[in-house]
């Protein structure tokens, strides 16, 4: 039945459906509207889970790590500067293989302290072992985080589930919003092969000396790439059932495409609406999007880009002192392939600045005057910056 | 007094120093509290002295997840037993006093005052031992430790011991206790008590440290007896707010205690008479004579 619900409404109504058991969460804008729809179904009664209110973001991630180790599906959500908060029990929970969903608001770190969206949070704790997928629309965070729940059980692999703040989180869009029957149906109830019990004791956590701790590492990098197969077979049996679903990264337009728009989140749609008004002119201008950040699809990736001329990665984050963080993988992905598009990579829309459709055209003209050329004059650029503010008005 | 239960739920073959009391506290808590347990540990030197993948101490299950949160650990793990209707299952947190005065201090605050169904062991042997002998918040005064040594300008720990169950009792916990290693059927009686409770409840048990306190190993329960005969740690339990103390010593002077170790050794006696009145007025408080 179709609603219409902002981003945070679909993803709470999205661990409802999964039937979470234990929830654990701090309120932090913009996720808060989860924890408050999560905190009604279950005054309500309409959703049968133990809800903590914890005392921080550490605290949360912290005990759905026990609650997901002794045997329940646990759900949190976050945002920010509480995603930076909880860093430290992200490596944790996947190191000790739990399988916690969590959906994150993605937003802006301070300081200068900004409540608006960006995706530096979520960037920032890429290497954290947690599978990282990114949604593009409401309906996308409801479906997403429901398949979630079963790459996550499947690979014994902890999955975030990224969206962009405001722009999704708080903005109301249609959702088809699935029955409890037919949700039943393709996520079975939790089961961990291992949980903490009594009757059968286990060790969780030990200290991982020199002689183990690498084959610990090697065994999630392993599980990590592996969840990529996993994705998709969701992805797919999701789709059958519902008429939904995506992959690893969404081609747009891009087969043909010698100008590629390479895009993460919300972004995505506000770019393939340009990519249209290029296509109606016949100008052969493509876009993808990765859905799935980590594991990063290397493969598809090269696949769905390696034919352009010029790719432009345009992206609301950047890792400091190197470049935008899907510009780095990406550019990674075709160490030693050839041939290998140009790229370029636009860093905008920081903390909530509007991404003009100028500024994406001005990235497509740029990455198109780079492939006529041959070359690439700044592999990397801020779109919409105030250039007198940082001193560089010409 | 109750007998020692047999039962052996901390296996020998642990990495903990010789005449370690802290593994002590461990195996008797366990004794206490059975087999029916689920363990949430903080990093500390209980947790790296009995967990070296591949082999563990723990014949109950167990998990350590990171320094300042057992008590939030424990909380997630209690929760989850309420989901499966596992009330015969208590879950308990284990720290040492680092991860629960100082960093772990936040987790534990908000654990008690959501009501958690969770038991608090903190075993406290007044510094960071396991990084090698920092001071803590609940260093004793004039304790030398690598962080407050003693120099020129320095005299060792130049702040009193952070009054822990006493913020604990603030919190509202039911149930409050103190304990001491030197003093173990007292320790499983409160343990054993704590844990018949559905609520948070905190115990609070001083344990020595043969490295950390510059003692002989074979001393390492007469020496945590004399901080107790001495009035320097106080046996106590507070139910629902109610006060007992629960062993009222003849008191022995401070001198007997602190001059067991080499952490007081260079204690004036200026300094000691300084402790000594310190000492009097806490056992005042506690009604010791």
């Amino acid at each position: 039945m179709k609603q219409l619900l902002d981003g945070n409404e679909a993803a709470a109504l999205a661990a409802k459906l999964a039937r979470v058991k234990v929830i654990s969460a701090y309120p932090i804008t913009p996720q808060t509207t989860v924890v408050e729809h999560l905190a009604d179904f279950v005054a309500n009664g309409e959703l049968d889970a133990e809800f903590m209110k914890v005392e921080s973001e550490h605290s949360a991630m912290s005990a759905c790590i026990g609650a997901a180790a002794t045997g329940v599906r646990t759900f949190t959500a976050t945002s920010s500067q509480g995603l930076m908060l909880m860093s430290e029990m992200l490596f944790v929970a996947s190191g000790l293989r739990l399988p916690i969903v969590m959906t994150n608001a993605n937003r802006s770190l301070s300081a200068p302290l900004s409540i608006w969206c960006d995706q530096q949070d979520s960037m920032a704790v890429r290497d954290s072992g947690w599978v990282q997928l990114y949604c593009e629309n409401n309906q996308e965070i409801l479906d997403t985080t429901l398949q979630a729940f079963k790459i996550a059980e499947e690979m014994l692999l902890p999955v975030m589930v990224c969206y962009d703040g405001y722009i999704l989180s708080h903005t109301a869009e249609p959702v088809d919003v699935l029955e409890q029957a037919e949700v039943d149906e393709f996520l079975p109830p939790y089961k961990y092969p291992y949980p903490l019990d009594p009757e059968n004791p286990v060790t969780m956590g030990p200290v991982g000396v020199p002689e183990y701790y690498m084959e610990f590492r090697y065994m999630l990098q392993k599980a990590m790439r592996a969840s990529q197969k996993e994705i998709v077979k969701v992805g797919k049996e999701f789709k059958k059932k519902f008429g939904r679903g995506d992959g690893l990264v969404e081609r747009y337009h891009s087969d043909d495409a010698k100008i590629i728009l390479l895009t993460i989140g919300s972004l995505s749609s506000s770019a393939k609406d340009i990519v249209d008004r290029y296509r109606k002119r016949g100008e052969k201008i493509g876009l993808v999007r990765v859905r799935s950040f980590r594991p990063f699809p290397v493969g598809e990736l090269i696949d769905a880009i390696g034919h352009a001329k010029a790719v432009a990665v345009v992206e609301k984050d950047v890792s400091l002192g190197s470049a935008g963080g899907l510009f780095l993988d990406a550019a990674a992905s075709f160490i030693n392939v050839e041939p290998a598009p140009l790229m370029l990579n636009f860093i905008c829309g920081l903390a909530g600045r509007d991404v003009s459709p100028l500024q994406i055209r001005e990235a497509v003209r740029e990455a198109a005057k780079a492939a006529e050329s041959g070359k690439v004059k700044h592999a990397v650029k801020w779109l919409g910056l105030r250039e007198k503010l940082v001193g560089l008005e010409k | 007094m109750s007998a020692i239960p047999d039962v052996e739920l901390v296996a020998p073959g642990h990495g903990a120093c010789a005449g370690c009391s802290c593994i002590l506290t461990m195996r008797h808590a366990l004794k206490a509290l059975g087999k029916d347990v689920i363990i949430s540990m903080a990093t500390g030197c209980m947790e790296v002295s009995t967990s070296p993948y591949p082999y563990t101490s723990w014949r109950v299950p167990w998990i350590h997840a990171a320094f300042e949160n057992a008590a939030a650990v424990a909380s997630g793990v209690a929760r989850a037993l309420k989901v499966l209707g596992k009330s015969h299952v208590k879950s308990v947190a284990i720290a040492g006093d680092g991860g629960t005065a100082d960093i772990g201090l936040q987790a534990l605050s908000g654990a008690v005052e959501r009501g958690e169904n969770i038991l608090y062991i903190c075993y406290d042997n007044e510094a960071y031992m396991n990084t090698g002998i920092q001071r803590s918040g609940v260093t004793p005064f004039g304790a030398w430790t690598t962080t407050t040594p003693v120099g020129k300008v320095s005299r060792g720990a130049d702040r009193p011991k952070k009054d822990l169950p006493a913020i604990m009792v603030a919190h509202g916990a039911p149930y409050v206790a103190t304990a001491s290693v030197a003093y173990i059927p007292d320790f499983i009686n409160k343990v054993k008590k704590a844990a018949a409770i559905n609520g948070p409840t905190y115990i609070h048990v001083n344990a020595s440290c043969v490295p950390g306190w510059r003692i002989e190993s074979e001393r390492a329960i007469e020496i945590p007896r004399l901080a107790v005969l001495t009035g320097a740690w106080v046996l106590y339990e507070v139910e629902n707010g109610k006060l007992n103390v629960t062993f009222k010593p003849k008191r022995r002077p401070i001198s007997d205690y602190l001059k067991t170790q080499g952490r007081f050794r260079h204690l004036t006696e200026q300094e000691i008479a300084e402790i000594q009145r310190r000492v009097d007025e806490q056992c005042k408080r506690f009604g010791i004579e």
